[in-house]
């Protein structure tokens, strides 16, 4: 089969390039796999930026809740209780709503050499709207994630590094942090996995696809509902999803094994995936 | 509700609140939330269930037992629960569809996929067009549990499958040097002891249910999430009671409800996993 004239008007289709028209009748197994593949971008979008964001914050947060800093430990208390004790389609709603009834203003930000206007109103976009829930959201969970595995650090450890007279700032850069990262990175690569999931919601909440450029799932389910024949278009998205998680799976394991490299073998720990269920 | 209601205009503003939040379709709102509690306790007892048979069948002597549930469990758990949400009841829907088509209908020779449409008969349609709304929202339901239950299952299928190998060997091994039948190690040595491990794992799903129960919505059902949209849109002075758009507050509630319903259930999960000596 030859998809190239598919590709050339779809491959792109999800970020606006491209034909204007999603194909209405005649619909071709090309046009279902690369339409839907063109909506993975902005899964991989989504996942990317949040769990970049996420993964800086959380440790911040986690090293915070961790010294108990009054006030600001429990307001991150308070704020992850919130994030993981509801669900996070309803989280997605909220939020709309919330930057629906925002007033619509502008600000300035003068950088450098530049100066760019930032609108109130791009946060009912699903670029800016929904990558803020997600990063949020994963925020949390990391942050529990990670508090969790600052809490079982054993005592000494930090104890050795204060005799041997460490300052604060490399007791946590080359002690405290790199041990929180390796007991805790199995469990972290399920909350990655789970926010690429997760990903999915996005336009199936409130964000509204915007001349139809949706994400994965939301030309799965127009192939669905056009074709009336759901037997192609979710096995084509449940392929796509797998090889990804698979690929986040290495990944993650690579940066293991990175971790863990001075380790005796007793002590390397394994990912395993799925022990610890989030969302 | 009240007496006073008939003429919501001149009341007063808490009068008028107090109307407002009891009259007919808030009523429907607050039993949805009682759908979400019945969703709740009817699919986790089958998907435990499920979970359980996949389990013992992973750890099977048949090998093409042993593939299936083990390609059942993985794939699940590798695709976004919201796929398979969309997916099996309409894959079911067809399916039942198909299967009543061509017992009752065996003259019609068409193919029912015509083009991009699914065509059966009158008689085989199922809840058939002649049926009251309550059987159309009952079916829906059961395909709701349905989907939940094969999602769930997998997860569960998993710890429990992990639970099943926590349980020590020595144990399993003594058991078979006194003879026991391989029944007799499951149902007198793994089962009574695996509930410790799963224990933990166990509570994880279920508030992983828990926050997947708002996902209804996106089955077609009038759960909390249709009410809210319904009930906070914006109202003209059409309606009976005119407001402006009060989504934002609806699913505040929303979030506070389920923010509740996980908070007293971590509570519950914690007192029962300190009366169980879990071991890690």
């Amino acid at each position: 089969m030859v998809c190239n004239a598919t590709i050339e008007d779809y491959a792109l289709r999800s970020i606006g390039i491209g034909e204007k028209l999603l194909p209405k009748s005649d619909i071709t197994l090309c046009d279902q796999f690369v339409l839907i593949g063109s909506g993975v971008i902005w899964n991989l979008y989504f996942c990317i930026i949040a769990l970049a964001f996420g993964f800086i914050f959380a440790i911040l947060t986690a090293i915070i809740r961790f010294n108990k800093y009054r006030f600001l430990s429990k307001a991150i208390d308070i704020y992850v209780f919130i994030f993981r004790g509801s669900p996070l389609f309803i989280q997605f709603f909220c939020a709309y709503e919330i930057f629906v009834l925002l007033p619509k203003i502008g600000f300035d930000i003068n950088l450098l050499f530049t100066t760019i206007t930032v609108e109130t109103s791009w946060l009912t976009k699903a670029w800016l709207g929904a990558v803020l829930v997600l990063f949020l959201n994963t925020t949390a969970y990391s942050s529990e994630i990670f508090y969790g595995a600052l809490k079982s650090i054993p005592k000494h450890d930090i104890e050795a590094a204060e005799a041997f007279g460490l300052s604060t700032r490399r007791k946590y850069r080359k002690i405290i942090i790199p041990t929180m990262l390796r007991n805790s990175w199995s469990s972290y690569t399920n909350e990655a996995i789970f926010l690429f999931h997760a990903t999915t919601l996005v336009f199936f909440s409130s964000f509204p696809a915007w001349r139809q450029s949706g994400d994965a799932l939301y030309y799965a389910s127009y192939f669905a509902d056009k074709t009336f024949n759901p037997f192609v278009p979710y096995p084509i998205i449940a392929v796509y999803f797998i090889s990804i998680t698979l690929l986040i799976i290495l990944i993650f394991k690579i940066i293991n094994v990175y971790f863990t490299k001075h380790l005796p073998k007793e002590r390397k720990m394994p990912i395993k995936l799925f022990t610890n269920m989030v969302r | 509700m009240f007496e006073y209601c008939t003429d919501p205009d001149v009341l007063s503003t808490f009068e008028w609140f107090s109307c407002y939040l009891t009259n007919g379709k808030h009523l429907l709102f607050y039993k949805s939330f009682g759908l979400i509690i019945l969703l709740l306790f009817i699919t986790a007892p089958l998907a435990a269930l499920l979970g359980l048979l996949a389990a013992v069948a992973i750890k099977s002597k048949f090998l093409l037992l042993r593939l299936f549930s083990k390609a059942y469990a993985n794939i699940v758990r590798g695709i976004p629960d919201i796929i398979f949400f969309l997916f099996i009841p309409i894959t079911i829907d067809q399916l039942i569809e198909f299967t009543r088509h061509k017992i009752k209908c065996p003259e019609i020779v068409d193919s029912v996929w015509q083009g991009s449409d699914f065509v059966v008969c009158g008689a085989a349609k199922l809840p058939l067009n002649s049926d009251p709304q309550w059987i159309h929202d009952i079916y829906g339901f059961l395909l709701a549990v349905f989907s939940f239950t094969i999602v769930y299952g997998a997860f569960a299928a998993n710890t429990f499958y992990g639970a099943m190998n926590s349980v020590p060997q020595s144990q399993i091994e003594t058991g078979k040097s006194f003879g026991m039948s391989r029944k007799q190690i499951y149902t007198s040595i793994i089962f009574p002891q695996m509930w410790r491990y799963a224990l933990p794992g166990l509570s994880n799903l279920w508030m992983l249910l828990i926050k997947s129960t708002p996902l209804l919505f996106l089955l077609g059902i009038q759960d909390v999430v249709y009410w809210a949209r319904e009930l906070g849109g914006s109202k003209t002075s059409i309606f009976q009671y005119p407001h402006p758009d009060w989504r934002v507050w609806y699913f505040l509630s929303l979030l506070v409800f389920y923010l509740l319903l996980t908070k007293i259930s971590e509570l519950i999960l914690n007192r029962i996993s300190k009366k169980i000596y879990v071991p890690i």
